[in-house]
């Protein structure tokens, strides 16, 4: 009798670990520092963005090069909601979600009349046209932005420390929560489609999958969850100026270049990518420019040389898989 | 017998290249259907209007008696019509059984175990099932193509295109192939084949469609039409008056 599985001896492994290393970082604000504190907070959001970039165009082939629209997006919504609305900043951030997957709907019924290079360049226009729209609202600061007030600030925790705690667990809640969404919604049948699309529209079409739906619902579920991700940002930041919520650096360059480098298309990829990044800018920080400057040369170098990421390299040589998507196939003699 | 695909009048042409010039004919339930012509005479492209990856300039394609020249190719895919790709199409990046675990999933709508038991059924008989847990990416090209059959077989297609799947295969391969499609065509599925290998296109097929330049130039029996002056000239370059 033959049998399908779907985990591997790897991914239970993987599994145990990942549960042990979410139970220390959960305890982080008893044992880290508070810069050390801030960092990972950062890089735990800069993860979330990395998967969430990675599953647009690693698997649905939508390109973007705009997210920070909807990273500015949910930080503009944090500040207006909890301002002007009253709403607790937690809330405002998931209300910034919802509101984001909504516009992102005529957003898709653009651009994704766009192919290829152009959809790309169409998401950054659609990025500007966000920046200099939110630069004219001057109940928000107009271009040179504005801070979250102190009673909002305050309305979090009582202490500094208690504010610190927890935004870095709503950063690490995040990543979690993307990395289980993007790993769910791949494990499912929508994900087997997607995944089949990533590798071949003309034929995933013939066999039945509508790309153009599958497509608009991964590009409005990741831009939701993208504005949530720049709330949360910027709550750590507490101030926003239209430079810094829609720059195209931050928010996607760096966001591309860890998805690159890590392995575009998988799930671990962005991952490794994120720690490969965080590496990097740690120990270059006290370069200056020459910091960027490497970051081109690694992104270049990996590109000629391993398209498909640290990742890449490492599953085609050893065969590993950590998140269990692949079905196994266990064949047996007849009889048995 | 009633007509599963009917295609009327049916015009496709790219600028001045002309890929299918008022083709009509019909295909009953059932049926295993050949379809013969030069390189560049248009098969293939039929074979995208007919799964909808082409839009027709004119003309209607009924599918089961429905007029379907403006649903979408996953639409008709549902609706019961598979293909296999000349340049086989595998879905690199999974596993022979994932890829077609897809045409069962989204083309034949099965779930769970009924959709993985009817891949292992699928794999089995079209020999693949060693390789089950191979990347598609890194099979040979023979391989791959017994996969554009065993993914278009997944979706438990009412209509099968099959597009060259007989190319350099080894005549016992040949023979195993020919048996499948006989067997495929026994359970009910009606088939189109466009092949160059004559022979194993004979010991299929009830009837053969001829095409040059997009026109259906004859259509019959196979032994009358292999026959026909036209199809020599065409075919083999034998001028009919000598």
């Amino acid at each position: 009798m033959n049998t399908v599985t779907r985990a591997t001896p790897a991914s239970r492994v993987a599994m145990i670990i990942a549960v042990l290393a979410l139970i220390v970082l959960a305890a982080a604000p008893w044992w880290a520092g508070r810069a050390d504190l801030r960092l990972l907070g950062e890089i735990f959001l800069y993860l979330s963005l990395a998967c969430l970039w990675n599953l647009m165009a690693g698997y649905a082939g939508l390109v973007s090069v705009g997210q920070q629209a909807f990273v500015g997006f949910g930080g503009y919504m944090l500040f207006a909601l909890a301002i002007f609305g009253g709403l607790h900043p937690i809330v405002a951030i998931l209300l910034a979600g919802v509101l984001a997957g909504l516009i992102s709907v005529p957003i898709a019924a653009l651009i994704f009349r766009l192919k290829g290079a152009y959809f790309a360049i169409g998401t950054w226009v659609v990025a500007e046209v966000f920046r200099l729209t939110f630069a004219q609202i001057s109940a928000l600061g107009g271009g040179s932005g504005s801070s979250l007030p102190v009673d909002i600030v305050r309305s979090l925790a009582d202490s500094r420390s208690g504010r610190e705690a927890l935004s870095y667990w709503l950063a690490l809640g995040a990543a979690v929560t993307v990395i289980t969404c993007v790993y769910l919604f791949l494990r499912s049948r929508r994900g087997l489609a997607l995944t089949a699309i990533r590798d071949s529209e003309v034929a995933a079409s013939g066999l039945g999958i509508d790309i153009w739906r599958t497509k608009l619902e991964v590009y409005v579920v990741t831009s939701a969850f993208t504005a949530v991700i720049g709330g949360l940002l910027f709550l750590q930041k507490l101030r926003i100026s239209p430079d810094a919520a829609f720059s195209v650096n931050d928010w996607t360059a760096f966001v591309i270049f860890i998805v690159v480098i890590g392995g575009i298309g998988t799930l671990e990829g962005p991952i490794i990518g994120t720690i490969l990044f965080f590496l990097l800018r740690e120990t270059l920080a006290d370069f200056g420019t020459i910091y960027l400057m490497v970051l081109g040369v690694v992104a270049i170098v990996v590109m000629l040389k391993a398209p498909k990421g640290v990742w890449g390299l490492v599953r085609d040589r050893y065969d590993l898989e950590l998140f269990p998507l692949s079905y196994r196939v266990n064949t047996k003699p007849k009889g048995d | 017998m009633s007509a599963l695909l009917s295609i009327s009048g049916l015009k496709k042409s790219f600028g001045a290249v002309v890929v299918a010039d008022d083709t009509s004919f019909d295909v009953a339930h059932g049926e295993a259907v050949g379809i013969l012509g030069p390189n560049g005479a248009g098969k293939t492209s039929l074979f995208n209007l007919i799964t909808g990856a082409l839009g027709p300039d004119a003309g209607q394609i009924a599918f089961a008696g429905q007029d379907i020249s403006n649903t979408s190719a996953a639409r008709r895919c549902k609706l019961g019509i598979a293909r296999s790709f000349q340049v086989p199409q595998p879905f690199g990046g999974m596993t022979v059984f994932e890829n077609a675990l897809v045409g069962a999933i989204e083309g034949a709508g099965l779930r769970g175990h009924e959709a993985e038991d009817h891949v292992l059924a699928v794999l089995e008989d079209t020999g693949l099932l060693p390789k089950a847990n191979i990347r598609a990416g890194a099979l040979s090209l023979l391989d791959r193509k017994r996969l554009e059959m065993a993914r278009a077989l997944a979706a438990k297609p009412k209509l099968l295109l099959l597009d060259e799947i007989a190319g350099g295969l080894t005549e016992a391969e040949c023979t195993a192939l020919i048996d499948t499609i006989k067997r495929v065509n026994a359970n009910g599925t009606t088939i189109i084949w466009i092949e160059h290998v004559v022979h194993a296109l004979l010991a299929v097929v009830e009837r053969l469609i001829v095409i040059d330049f997009g026109k259906k130039i004859a259509e019959g029996a196979p032994k009358a039409i292999m026959e026909s002056a036209e199809v020599k000239e065409i075919y083999l370059g034998v001028d009919p008056d000598v």
